[in-house]
């Protein structure tokens, strides 16, 4: 082997490691310039005013969010009323019946579930909820979103479940208690962590969705608080407000995707964080 | 009188904060076997990772002193090189799950890129599968997957390739400690064979091994070398108390 | 222990729930395209035509809207997932900083689409526009290689991470194998770690090609949303999400919305399949 091949060996090792490092760089670079862009357009137009009040009719100067931070509370929450109980149990069940075939069939299904175009999952809400009662409504929003949500609950369950250690459950089997009290009382409270993660990154997920939203909770000028009529939320205002010719708007729906990435992101981050502080 | 193939000087090595070889002053026989012997703990495996420059691949691991390879400081030439020189075989055996058999043997050529006429590479293949012992067991199927193979036979595959870097010094670090007593027994009388083409040092805690194969001895202890000399004499009449409390099973 | 049967009773109707529920989503999109696959059939698929005052449905040109950007995006994130993949399991040695890199990468996947689009509108498209004017292309700013980009953006942290996963998998033992023979790091990943981790990372492509297939908000802001079939890669057009993004609540007629639900029942077969066959791909190799 002589001098020659060796160094361009070496070169080609530092190349490489130059290559893969500049290119993950290069990769989170969006992360902050889209950031810096939406704070630095939005943020001067974040006052009080803009978070407590209505909106003004279109094509009037001004006016707040107020209606749609409400209906994105409203409709969020009750999808993750809906999601966060069933999706516990579906994780129980992948997690304890793990032998059966069923189970694999089942853990397919969620894994489609996810994988569902959000859009198709809108559909899916208008046809079974918005059809039937012949308009729009924020329940059938919140019930799309819980879709949405639901696979990353059972997910997180599930995966949670599965770390808690055998020994537990069989001292709990050996003090003679009953299955269910088992599961409730000594499997969830070990896993909650892990299930308060999973939660808090799917309303995260959930919060920013716009496409699911756009035929079912639809939108609302006015401050509604009936889960049956259109609602409004942030991200369906931006997306209406920033395809709207309108230059007022335009820096409304910056200002809206402001407060949106902040709480999306704190959300999001807080979830890691306890994941992070519950697994060292 | 011995030839002096490696000579370690002053040798202290480090796992961030922690210490685990202290001052270690050994030297190593041409075509000889020499055994680093010990509990589990004491720094051996450190000690052959030292030699061909695998510790410092470790987060944190750095090291003191120096290594002379015929003379020569591995410290001061490219640790690609060094690799070549001094092949290694590690405690479970580890052929590349992707390559052939045939592959697996040349893996050295392959990865380094280093182009082989097809005679070249069918010779270093069947040498080096005959110098293992494998060659009989697997010559009409050297095109599948290594991993198709034994434990025993995987770990004199793991030798063959490293046989067929043609190294000056073949470490082997616990060779035996996943196999079964069969396949250890193989690998054993293969090491003494060996011995006659190229230096081996073997790691192991196993005592008996130390002193079926090897003509020296090292025991290290926490990370210090004890007592080095002839196995034959260190086994019979040990100098240190340490050591012979190892060897009738006091310690370790 | 009528309680624990009981327990059991609706852990059991909780896996079902999950059968129904799928099924039902695909029943219903199949129920609801009746209309539209009696009248075009198959030549629904194979069709340009897309006029709602004729009632005339033909998909084709967000059939290849869909499989340019999702191909594009694909192809430009290749390369990004794959070193984030190698970074953070091969080169960066110190656990603190490779968890910040890989939450920054996260993030990025956190985002809502919805920003990721307005992001594109008004920051990117006018780039591309300056761009596109000095290369002497029409400077339109959106379109199909805008989406794309947007696209690879978003579905970089996909691929990036799965890719990480199976990486790091490689038994350390196989790899310290390569380089005790004398290999450097690049030569021990190029014939070792890679071949080894290679179906991993192709699902991992895989299914980031499923989320650039049907993403939909970021996409429809920036695509130029031109119901033609595009003649560039940086001509305006639709894709399959987009369009129905764009047209169904204003859809009128029966034909009209079971055509938009037909193209959503595509999108979830083809994302049904893709999911599938990723997760196999990763599953096997994980045993």
């Amino acid at each position: 082997m002589n001098e020659k091949t060796i160094n361009r060996r070496i070169f080609n090792n530092k190349l490489y490691k130059i290559f893969v490092s500049s290119f993950s760089f290069l990769s989170i670079i969006p992360l902050f310039l889209i950031i810096y862009f939406v704070l630095i357009r939005g943020i001067k137009y974040i006052n009080l005013k803009f978070i407590f009040s209505m909106p003004k009719p279109m094509g009037e100067l001004g006016g707040g969010i107020f209606n749609a931070i409400v209906g994105s509370f409203i409709i969020v929450g009750v999808a993750a009323l809906i999601a966060i109980p069933i999706g516990i149990m579906v994780g129980i069940f992948l997690s304890e019946y793990k032998e059966k075939k069923f189970t694999e069939i089942v853990k397919i299904f969620v894994d489609t579930l996810q994988g569902i175009p959000s859009i198709v999952i809108g559909i899916i809400a208008y046809l079974w909820i918005v059809k039937p009662l012949k308009q729009f409504s924020a329940l059938s929003g919140s019930i799309a979103l819980s879709f949405i949500m639901l696979p990353l609950v059972i997910k997180s369950t599930e995966e949670v479940l599965n770390l808690v250690p055998v020994d537990i459950k069989e001292a709990a089997y050996a003090l003679g208690a009953p299955y269910h009290r088992i599961v409730l009382k000594i499997l969830l409270p070990s896993g909650s962590v892990g299930i308060l993660t999973g939660t808090l990154i799917g309303i995260s997920r959930i919060l920013g969705e716009t496409a699911p939203l756009l035929f079912t909770a639809f939108g609302n000028q006015f401050l509604n608080l009936n889960l049956l009529k259109p609602m409004s939320t942030i991200p369906y205002l931006i997306y209406v407000y920033a395809t709207s010719p309108y230059k007022d708007w335009h820096n409304q729906a910056f200002a809206a995707s402001t407060i949106l990435i902040i709480i999306v992101l704190s959300i999001n981050l807080l979830g890691r964080f306890i994941e992070k502080k519950w697994k060292t | 009188m011995e030839n002096i193939i490696l000579k370690i000087i002053n040798l202290n090595a480090y796992y961030g904060n922690q210490k685990v070889l202290k001052n270690v002053d050994l030297e190593i026989y041409e075509n000889r076997v020499t055994t680093i012997l010990g509990p589990s703990g004491c720094g051996k495996t450190t000690l052959i990772r030292c030699i061909n420059r695998l510790h410092e691949l470790s987060p944190g691991a750095r090291i003191e002193g120096q290594i002379l390879l015929k003379g020569e400081d591995l410290y001061q030439i490219e640790p690609m090189i060094v690799r070549q020189k001094i092949g290694m075989v590690f405690q479970k055996p580890n052929p590349f799950p992707t390559m052939t058999i045939y592959d697996n043997v040349i893996a050295g050529y392959i990865l380094s890129g280093i182009k082989l006429s097809k005679e070249e590479k069918d010779k270093i293949v069947e040498e080096s599968l005959i110098k293992s012992g494998l060659w009989d067991e697997v010559k009409e199927n050297l095109f599948k997957k290594g991993t198709f193979l034994s434990g025993g036979q995987q770990q004199r595959l793991c030798i063959a390739r490293a046989l067929a870097m043609k190294p000056e010094i073949l470490l082997l670090d616990e060779p035996t400690s996943a196999l079964d007593p069969v396949a250890t027994s193989v690998i054993e009388e293969l090491i003494i064979e060996l011995k006659k083409s190229v230096t081996t040092v073997l790691v192991t805690h196993n005592i008996g091994q130390a002193g079926r194969v090897s003509d020296y001895t090292a025991f290290f202890y926490l990370g210090e070398l004890v007592e080095f000399g002839k196995t034959t004499e260190m086994f019979t009449v040990p100098k240190s108390k340490k050591t012979e409390e190892y060897l009738i099973g006091k310690i370790g | 222990m009528r309680k624990d049967k009981v327990f059991k009773i609706i852990l059991l109707l909780s896996g079902f729930l999950i059968v129904a529920l799928l099924s039902g989503i695909f029943l219903s999109l199949v129920f609801s395209s009746i209309p539209s696959i009696k009248e075009f059939g198959i030549n629904f698929l194979f069709s340009k035509d897309w006029d709602p005052v004729n009632n005339k449905f033909g998909a084709l040109p967000f059939l290849i809207g869909t499989l340019l950007t999702s191909v594009i995006s694909l192809l430009i994130s290749i390369p990004f997932s794959l070193s984030i993949s190698i970074f953070l399991s091969e080169i960066l040695k110190n656990k603190l900083i490779s968890n910040i890199f890989q939450t920054f990468v996260e993030l990025i996947a956190g985002i809502p689409s919805v920003i990721v689009g307005l992001w594109g509108l008004f920051i990117l498209a006018p780039f591309m526009r300056t761009l596109q004017l000095k290369l002497g292309i029409q400077p339109i700013g959106v379109g199909i290689f805008t989406a794309s980009i947007i696209l690879s953006i978003m579905i970089i942290p996909y691929s990036a991470s799965i890719g990480k996963e199976v990486i790091s998998m490689v038994p350390t033992e196989v790899k310290e194998g390569a380089i005790s023979l004398g290999a450097t790091e690049f030569e021990t990943l190029k014939s070792v770690t890679l071949p080894f981790s290679f179906n991993g990372i192709f699902a991992g492509f895989l299914l980031s090609f499923g989320r650039a297939f049907g993403e939909t908000m970021a996409v429809t802001m920036v695509i130029g949303n031109s119901n033609k079939i595009p003649d560039s890669i940086f001509s305006p057009g639709q894709t399959m999400a987009s369009l129905i993004a764009n047209e169904f609540t204003e859809a009128t007629t029966k034909l009209y919305t079971s055509s938009l639900i037909e193209i959503g029942l595509i999108l979830f077969i083809v994302s049904m399949l893709i999911n599938i066959l990723g997760r196999l791909i990763i599953r096997r190799f994980k045993f």
